[in-house]
Protein backbone atom coordinates (compact mmCIF):
# COMPACT_ATOMS: atom_id res chain seq x y z
CA UNK A 1 0.00 0.00 0.00
CA UNK A 2 1.51 3.33 -1.00
CA UNK A 3 2.27 5.87 1.63
CA UNK A 4 0.04 8.79 2.37
CA UNK A 5 0.21 11.66 4.82
CA UNK A 6 -3.07 12.95 6.15
CA UNK A 7 -3.62 16.12 8.14
CA UNK A 8 -7.07 16.63 9.58
CA UNK A 9 -8.51 19.74 11.16
CA UNK A 10 -5.10 20.88 12.35
CA UNK A 11 -4.87 23.99 14.52
CA UNK A 12 -1.99 25.40 16.51
CA UNK A 13 -1.34 28.14 19.02
CA UNK A 14 1.56 30.50 19.44
CA UNK A 15 1.36 31.76 22.98
CA UNK A 16 -2.32 32.40 23.63
CA UNK A 17 -3.47 33.04 20.06
CA UNK A 18 -4.61 30.51 17.53
CA UNK A 19 -2.32 31.04 14.57
CA UNK A 20 -4.26 28.78 12.23
CA UNK A 21 -7.02 26.24 12.53
CA UNK A 22 -8.92 23.61 10.62
CA UNK A 23 -6.22 22.80 8.05
CA UNK A 24 -6.79 19.51 6.28
CA UNK A 25 -5.03 17.88 3.37
CA UNK A 26 -3.98 14.46 2.17
CA UNK A 27 -0.74 13.89 0.31
CA UNK A 28 -0.26 10.62 -1.52
CA UNK A 29 3.04 9.11 -2.60
CA UNK A 30 4.65 11.27 -5.27
CA UNK A 31 2.78 14.44 -4.34
CA UNK A 32 4.14 17.75 -3.14
CA UNK A 33 2.39 20.56 -1.33
CA UNK A 34 3.81 24.05 -1.33
CA UNK A 35 2.71 26.26 1.53
CA UNK A 36 2.80 29.97 0.75
CA UNK A 37 1.71 33.07 2.57
CA UNK A 38 3.03 36.29 4.10
CA UNK A 39 5.46 36.39 7.02
CA UNK A 40 3.85 35.40 10.28
CA UNK A 41 0.98 33.52 8.66
CA UNK A 42 1.99 30.27 10.36
CA UNK A 43 3.84 28.39 7.61
CA UNK A 44 6.75 27.38 9.81
CA UNK A 45 4.43 26.54 12.68
CA UNK A 46 2.37 24.28 10.43
CA UNK A 47 5.51 22.48 9.30
CA UNK A 48 6.78 22.06 12.84
CA UNK A 49 3.44 20.65 13.95
CA UNK A 50 3.47 18.13 11.09
CA UNK A 51 7.05 17.22 12.00
CA UNK A 52 5.93 16.53 15.55
CA UNK A 53 8.12 19.28 17.02
CA UNK A 54 5.17 21.32 18.27
CA UNK A 55 2.02 19.97 19.83
CA UNK A 56 -1.15 20.48 17.81
CA UNK A 57 -3.91 22.35 19.61
CA UNK A 58 -6.56 20.45 17.68
CA UNK A 59 -6.69 17.92 14.88
CA UNK A 60 -4.07 15.30 14.08
CA UNK A 61 -1.41 14.17 11.65
CA UNK A 62 -1.35 10.56 10.50
CA UNK A 63 0.51 8.39 8.05
CA UNK A 64 -1.01 5.35 6.44
CA UNK A 65 0.74 2.67 4.43
CA UNK A 66 3.69 2.22 6.77
CA UNK A 67 4.07 0.64 10.16
CA UNK A 68 5.54 3.19 12.50
CA UNK A 69 5.14 4.52 15.99
CA UNK A 70 4.78 8.16 15.11
CA UNK A 71 4.55 10.03 11.78
CA UNK A 72 7.60 12.13 12.67
CA UNK A 73 9.84 9.06 12.38
CA UNK A 74 9.18 8.99 8.64
CA UNK A 75 9.96 12.67 8.16
CA UNK A 76 13.02 14.66 7.28
CA UNK A 77 12.89 18.21 8.57
CA UNK A 78 15.01 20.91 6.98
CA UNK A 79 14.37 24.06 8.96
CA UNK A 80 15.96 27.50 8.91
CA UNK A 81 18.98 26.10 10.69
CA UNK A 82 21.12 23.55 8.97
CA UNK A 83 21.71 21.06 11.79
CA UNK A 84 25.43 20.85 11.10
CA UNK A 85 28.44 21.40 13.33
CA UNK A 86 30.84 24.11 12.21
CA UNK A 87 33.84 22.40 13.80
CA UNK A 88 33.37 19.09 11.98
CA UNK A 89 34.14 18.49 8.34
CA UNK A 90 31.32 18.13 5.82
CA UNK A 91 32.02 14.43 5.55
CA UNK A 92 31.97 13.90 9.33
CA UNK A 93 28.69 15.82 9.58
CA UNK A 94 27.00 13.85 6.83
CA UNK A 95 28.23 10.45 7.92
CA UNK A 96 27.11 11.22 11.47
CA UNK A 97 23.56 11.94 10.30
CA UNK A 98 23.61 8.93 8.00
CA UNK A 99 24.43 6.49 10.78
CA UNK A 100 22.45 8.30 13.49
CA UNK A 101 19.23 8.56 11.48
CA UNK A 102 19.42 5.31 9.55
CA UNK A 103 16.95 4.56 6.77
CA UNK A 104 13.19 4.32 7.04
CA UNK A 105 11.73 1.15 5.59
CA UNK A 106 11.17 1.27 1.84
CA UNK A 107 14.32 2.99 0.69
CA UNK A 108 17.99 3.52 1.29
CA UNK A 109 20.08 6.65 1.49
CA UNK A 110 22.96 7.54 -0.77
CA UNK A 111 26.48 7.31 0.51
CA UNK A 112 28.14 10.55 1.54
CA UNK A 113 30.14 11.04 -1.66
CA UNK A 114 27.13 10.52 -3.92
CA UNK A 115 25.17 12.99 -1.86
CA UNK A 116 27.92 15.62 -2.07
CA UNK A 117 27.97 15.15 -5.80
CA UNK A 118 24.18 15.34 -6.05
CA UNK A 119 24.18 18.79 -4.47
CA UNK A 120 26.98 19.94 -6.75
CA UNK A 121 29.74 20.02 -4.15
CA UNK A 122 32.06 17.14 -4.97
CA UNK A 123 35.43 17.11 -3.27
CA UNK A 124 34.65 19.41 -0.35
CA UNK A 125 34.16 16.62 2.19
CA UNK A 126 37.42 17.38 3.96
CA UNK A 127 36.57 21.04 4.70
CA UNK A 128 35.13 22.09 8.05
CA UNK A 129 31.47 23.01 7.64
CA UNK A 130 32.15 26.47 9.11
CA UNK A 131 34.49 27.36 6.21
CA UNK A 132 31.71 27.15 3.62
CA UNK A 133 29.61 30.04 2.34
CA UNK A 134 25.95 30.34 3.36
CA UNK A 135 24.74 28.88 0.06
CA UNK A 136 27.19 25.98 0.22
CA UNK A 137 26.17 25.28 3.82
CA UNK A 138 22.56 25.13 2.70
CA UNK A 139 23.45 22.68 -0.04
CA UNK A 140 25.28 20.45 2.44
CA UNK A 141 22.15 20.53 4.60
CA UNK A 142 20.23 19.34 1.52
CA UNK A 143 22.72 16.50 1.11
CA UNK A 144 21.59 15.45 4.58
CA UNK A 145 18.15 14.76 3.09
CA UNK A 146 19.79 12.33 0.68
CA UNK A 147 22.04 10.32 3.00
CA UNK A 148 19.22 8.95 5.15
CA UNK A 149 16.04 7.83 3.44
CA UNK A 150 12.84 9.31 4.76
CA UNK A 151 9.73 9.17 2.59
CA UNK A 152 8.40 12.53 3.77
CA UNK A 153 10.43 15.71 3.38
CA UNK A 154 9.35 18.75 5.37
CA UNK A 155 11.18 21.80 4.07
CA UNK A 156 11.08 25.26 5.56
CA UNK A 157 12.37 27.85 3.06
CA UNK A 158 14.70 25.26 1.50
CA UNK A 159 16.10 27.54 -1.18
CA UNK A 160 16.93 30.56 0.99
CA UNK A 161 20.50 31.76 0.23
CA UNK A 162 20.73 29.74 -2.97
CA UNK A 163 21.62 30.99 -6.46
CA UNK A 164 19.47 30.21 -9.49
CA UNK A 165 21.52 27.20 -10.57
CA UNK A 166 21.30 25.67 -7.10
CA UNK A 167 17.56 26.27 -7.06
CA UNK A 168 17.26 24.24 -10.26
CA UNK A 169 19.49 21.58 -8.73
CA UNK A 170 17.20 21.40 -5.72
CA UNK A 171 14.10 21.19 -7.93
CA UNK A 172 15.75 18.18 -9.57
CA UNK A 173 16.40 16.55 -6.19
CA UNK A 174 12.80 17.06 -5.15
CA UNK A 175 11.53 15.65 -8.43
CA UNK A 176 13.71 12.57 -8.02
CA UNK A 177 12.40 12.17 -4.47
CA UNK A 178 8.79 12.38 -5.63
CA UNK A 179 9.43 9.88 -8.41
CA UNK A 180 10.72 7.41 -5.83
CA UNK A 181 7.34 7.62 -4.15
CA UNK A 182 8.25 10.31 -1.65
CA UNK A 183 6.12 13.13 -0.31
CA UNK A 184 7.24 16.71 0.07
CA UNK A 185 5.79 19.53 2.12
CA UNK A 186 7.53 22.85 1.60
CA UNK A 187 7.02 26.39 2.82
CA UNK A 188 8.54 28.92 0.50
CA UNK A 189 8.39 32.38 -1.01
CA UNK A 190 10.33 31.45 -4.11
CA UNK A 191 8.88 29.19 -6.78
CA UNK A 192 10.49 25.79 -6.43
CA UNK A 193 10.40 25.10 -10.15
CA UNK A 194 8.15 22.11 -9.78
CA UNK A 195 5.13 21.38 -11.91
CA UNK A 196 1.99 19.67 -10.70
CA UNK A 197 2.38 20.67 -7.10
CA UNK A 198 -0.54 21.62 -4.97
CA UNK A 199 -0.52 24.89 -3.12
CA UNK A 200 -1.81 25.86 0.27
CA UNK A 201 -2.01 29.57 0.82
CA UNK A 202 -2.03 30.73 4.41
CA UNK A 203 -3.35 34.20 5.16
CA UNK A 204 -3.02 34.54 8.86
CA UNK A 205 -6.23 33.14 10.16
CA UNK A 206 -7.74 32.30 6.76
CA UNK A 207 -6.30 30.08 4.11
CA UNK A 208 -7.37 28.51 0.88
CA UNK A 209 -6.15 25.53 -0.99
CA UNK A 210 -5.50 26.21 -4.66
CA UNK A 211 -4.90 23.38 -7.05
CA UNK B 1 24.53 5.67 18.81
CA UNK B 2 28.26 5.01 18.50
CA UNK B 3 28.25 7.72 15.85
CA UNK B 4 26.69 10.20 18.28
CA UNK B 5 29.19 9.28 20.99
CA UNK B 6 32.17 9.71 18.68
CA UNK B 7 30.82 12.96 17.27
CA UNK B 8 30.32 14.50 20.71
CA UNK B 9 33.76 13.45 21.91
CA UNK B 10 35.29 14.83 18.71
CA UNK B 11 33.40 18.11 19.09
CA UNK B 12 34.56 18.67 22.62
CA UNK B 13 38.24 18.14 21.85
CA UNK B 14 38.23 20.27 18.69
CA UNK B 15 38.69 24.03 18.75
CA UNK B 16 35.86 25.67 20.64
CA UNK B 17 35.03 22.51 22.56
CA UNK B 18 34.81 22.58 26.32
CA UNK B 19 36.99 19.61 27.32
CA UNK B 20 40.19 21.52 27.98
CA UNK B 21 38.40 24.46 29.62
CA UNK B 22 37.14 22.22 32.42
CA UNK B 23 40.59 20.83 33.19
CA UNK B 24 42.15 24.30 33.12
CA UNK B 25 39.49 25.61 35.49
CA UNK B 26 40.08 22.64 37.81
CA UNK B 27 43.79 23.36 37.72
CA UNK B 28 43.25 27.04 38.48
CA UNK B 29 40.92 26.45 41.42
CA UNK B 30 43.15 23.87 43.08
CA UNK B 31 46.44 25.60 42.29
CA UNK B 32 45.46 28.84 44.04
CA UNK B 33 44.39 27.14 47.28
CA UNK B 34 47.95 26.53 48.63
CA UNK B 35 48.73 30.19 48.05
CA UNK B 36 45.65 31.27 49.95
CA UNK B 37 46.05 28.82 52.84
CA UNK B 38 49.77 29.30 53.27
CA UNK B 39 52.56 26.75 53.64
CA UNK B 40 50.95 24.67 56.38
CA UNK B 41 51.57 21.21 54.91
CA UNK B 42 49.49 19.31 57.46
CA UNK B 43 46.49 21.54 56.90
CA UNK B 44 46.85 21.24 53.12
CA UNK B 45 46.97 17.47 53.17
CA UNK B 46 44.00 17.41 55.54
CA UNK B 47 41.77 19.56 53.31
CA UNK B 48 43.22 18.16 50.04
CA UNK B 49 40.46 15.65 49.14
CA UNK B 50 37.76 18.22 49.86
CA UNK B 51 39.41 20.89 47.71
CA UNK B 52 39.90 18.43 44.84
CA UNK B 53 36.26 17.47 45.04
CA UNK B 54 35.03 21.08 45.11
CA UNK B 55 37.23 21.89 42.13
CA UNK B 56 36.00 18.86 40.20
CA UNK B 57 32.36 19.63 41.01
CA UNK B 58 32.63 23.21 39.76
CA UNK B 59 34.53 22.23 36.60
CA UNK B 60 31.95 19.54 35.85
CA UNK B 61 29.19 22.13 36.01
CA UNK B 62 31.11 24.56 33.84
CA UNK B 63 30.39 23.19 30.38
CA UNK B 64 27.13 21.40 31.09
CA UNK B 65 24.76 24.15 29.99
CA UNK B 66 26.04 23.77 26.41
CA UNK B 67 25.11 20.08 26.34
CA UNK B 68 21.82 20.67 24.52
CA UNK B 69 21.96 24.39 23.83
CA UNK B 70 24.57 23.97 21.10
CA UNK B 71 22.42 21.30 19.47
CA UNK B 72 19.40 23.53 19.63
CA UNK B 73 21.14 26.56 18.15
CA UNK B 74 22.19 24.77 14.99
CA UNK B 75 18.96 22.83 14.57
CA UNK B 76 20.38 19.38 15.32
CA UNK B 77 18.09 19.01 18.33
CA UNK B 78 15.00 19.10 16.08
CA UNK B 79 16.24 16.08 14.18
CA UNK B 80 17.22 14.25 17.36
CA UNK B 81 13.69 14.76 18.71
CA UNK B 82 12.19 13.21 15.57
CA UNK B 83 14.04 9.91 15.52
CA UNK B 84 12.77 6.46 16.27
CA UNK B 85 15.61 6.05 18.77
CA UNK B 86 14.20 6.87 22.21
CA UNK B 87 15.24 10.36 23.24
CA UNK B 88 16.28 9.01 26.66
CA UNK B 89 18.91 6.87 24.98
CA UNK B 90 20.18 9.82 22.92
CA UNK B 91 20.49 11.89 26.09
CA UNK B 92 22.27 9.06 27.91
CA UNK B 93 24.82 8.70 25.12
CA UNK B 94 25.38 12.45 25.03
CA UNK B 95 25.96 12.42 28.81
CA UNK B 96 28.47 9.59 28.53
CA UNK B 97 30.33 11.37 25.74
CA UNK B 98 30.34 14.57 27.77
CA UNK B 99 31.73 12.74 30.78
CA UNK B 100 34.45 11.01 28.78
CA UNK B 101 35.50 14.33 27.24
CA UNK B 102 35.28 16.56 30.31
CA UNK B 103 34.87 14.38 33.45
CA UNK B 104 37.52 11.76 32.80
CA UNK B 105 40.30 14.34 32.24
CA UNK B 106 39.51 15.74 35.72
CA UNK B 107 40.01 12.30 37.23
CA UNK B 108 43.29 11.93 35.37
CA UNK B 109 44.47 15.40 36.44
CA UNK B 110 43.66 14.74 40.10
CA UNK B 111 46.99 13.02 41.03
CA UNK B 112 49.02 16.00 39.84
CA UNK B 113 46.86 18.40 41.79
CA UNK B 114 46.98 16.05 44.78
CA UNK B 115 50.74 16.71 44.91
CA UNK B 116 50.03 20.44 45.16
CA UNK B 117 47.95 19.67 48.22
CA UNK B 118 50.66 17.53 49.84
CA UNK B 119 48.44 14.44 49.80
CA UNK B 120 50.01 11.01 50.23
CA UNK B 121 49.58 8.32 47.60
CA UNK B 122 46.77 6.54 49.45
CA UNK B 123 44.72 9.74 49.70
CA UNK B 124 45.37 10.55 46.05
CA UNK B 125 44.28 7.06 45.00
CA UNK B 126 41.14 7.21 47.11
CA UNK B 127 40.22 10.66 45.77
CA UNK B 128 40.74 9.50 42.19
CA UNK B 129 38.53 6.48 42.77
CA UNK B 130 35.75 8.54 44.32
CA UNK B 131 36.00 11.11 41.50
CA UNK B 132 35.84 8.30 38.95
CA UNK B 133 32.59 6.91 40.34
CA UNK B 134 31.13 10.24 41.49
CA UNK B 135 31.60 12.68 38.60
CA UNK B 136 29.27 10.79 36.19
CA UNK B 137 26.46 11.52 38.66
CA UNK B 138 27.14 15.25 38.33
CA UNK B 139 26.93 14.97 34.54
CA UNK B 140 23.61 13.13 34.72
CA UNK B 141 22.15 15.63 37.21
CA UNK B 142 23.45 18.49 35.10
CA UNK B 143 21.85 17.04 31.96
CA UNK B 144 18.43 17.43 33.56
CA UNK B 145 19.24 21.06 34.38
CA UNK B 146 20.58 21.64 30.88
CA UNK B 147 17.37 20.20 29.44
CA UNK B 148 15.25 22.59 31.49
CA UNK B 149 17.36 25.63 30.56
CA UNK B 150 17.85 24.71 26.90
CA UNK B 151 15.76 27.56 25.56
CA UNK B 152 17.31 30.24 27.76
CA UNK B 153 20.05 32.20 26.02
CA UNK B 154 22.09 32.80 29.19
CA UNK B 155 21.15 29.67 31.06
CA UNK B 156 24.65 28.75 32.23
CA UNK B 157 24.51 30.05 35.76
CA UNK B 158 20.91 28.97 36.11
CA UNK B 159 21.86 25.38 35.31
CA UNK B 160 24.55 25.43 38.00
CA UNK B 161 22.14 26.79 40.59
CA UNK B 162 19.41 24.34 39.61
CA UNK B 163 21.61 21.28 39.88
CA UNK B 164 23.80 22.25 42.83
CA UNK B 165 21.37 21.08 45.55
CA UNK B 166 21.10 17.69 43.86
CA UNK B 167 24.86 17.45 43.50
CA UNK B 168 25.49 18.07 47.23
CA UNK B 169 24.96 14.40 48.25
CA UNK B 170 27.52 13.39 45.63
CA UNK B 171 29.99 15.83 47.18
CA UNK B 172 29.27 14.66 50.74
CA UNK B 173 29.71 10.97 50.05
CA UNK B 174 32.61 11.50 47.67
CA UNK B 175 34.58 13.50 50.20
CA UNK B 176 33.68 11.26 53.14
CA UNK B 177 34.78 8.15 51.24
CA UNK B 178 38.06 9.82 50.31
CA UNK B 179 38.66 10.78 53.96
CA UNK B 180 37.69 7.35 55.22
CA UNK B 181 40.53 5.83 53.22
CA UNK B 182 43.14 7.82 55.15
CA UNK B 183 41.57 8.25 58.59
CA UNK B 184 41.58 5.02 60.45
CA UNK B 185 38.35 4.46 62.35
CA UNK B 186 36.01 5.50 59.54
CA UNK B 187 34.98 2.69 57.15
CA UNK B 188 35.79 3.30 53.47
CA UNK B 189 33.36 0.97 51.75
CA UNK B 190 29.90 2.22 52.87
CA UNK B 191 30.25 5.81 51.60
CA UNK B 192 31.82 4.53 48.36
CA UNK B 193 28.93 2.15 47.80
CA UNK B 194 26.40 4.89 48.51
CA UNK B 195 28.27 7.10 46.01
CA UNK B 196 28.03 4.36 43.36
CA UNK B 197 24.33 3.98 44.16
CA UNK B 198 23.80 7.73 43.71
CA UNK B 199 25.55 7.61 40.33
CA UNK B 200 23.45 4.66 39.15
CA UNK B 201 20.28 6.31 40.43
CA UNK B 202 20.96 9.53 38.53
CA UNK B 203 22.06 7.59 35.43
CA UNK B 204 18.40 6.55 35.19
CA UNK B 205 16.61 9.64 36.55
CA UNK B 206 18.78 12.27 34.83
CA UNK B 207 18.28 11.24 31.18
CA UNK B 208 14.56 10.61 31.73
CA UNK B 209 14.11 14.07 33.24
CA UNK B 210 16.24 15.71 30.56
CA UNK B 211 14.32 13.98 27.75
CA UNK B 212 11.00 15.09 29.25
CA UNK B 213 12.27 18.67 29.56
CA UNK B 214 13.54 18.70 25.97
CA UNK B 215 10.24 17.38 24.63
CA UNK B 216 8.20 20.01 26.40
CA UNK B 217 10.50 22.94 25.67
CA UNK B 218 10.66 22.48 21.90
CA UNK B 219 9.29 25.48 20.05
Amino acid sequence: MPLSLAVEGLGAKRGEDMIFKDISFVLKAGEALVVTGPNGSGKSTLLRVVAGLLAAEEGFVSVSGAETGHPRELCHYLGHRNGMKRELTVEENLSFWKSFMGDSPGGSGMNVFEAEEAVGLPGIGHLPFGYLSAGQQRRVAMAKLLVAWRPIWILDEPTAALDAASERMFAGLMLAHLEKGGIALAATHQPLGLENTRRLEMRGFEFTEVE
Amino acid sequence: MTALFLRDVKLSVRAGGGALIGVLFFLTVVAVVPFAIGPDLNLLSRIGPAILWIGALLSCLLGLDRLFQAEREDGSLDLMLMQETPLVLTVLVKCLAHWVASGLPLVLAAPLLGLFMNMDSLAIGATMLTLLVGTPAITFIGAAGAGVAVALPRGGLLVSILVLPLAIPVLIFGVSAAYAAVQDPAPFLPPLIILIAITLFFAVIGPVAAAAALRSSSD
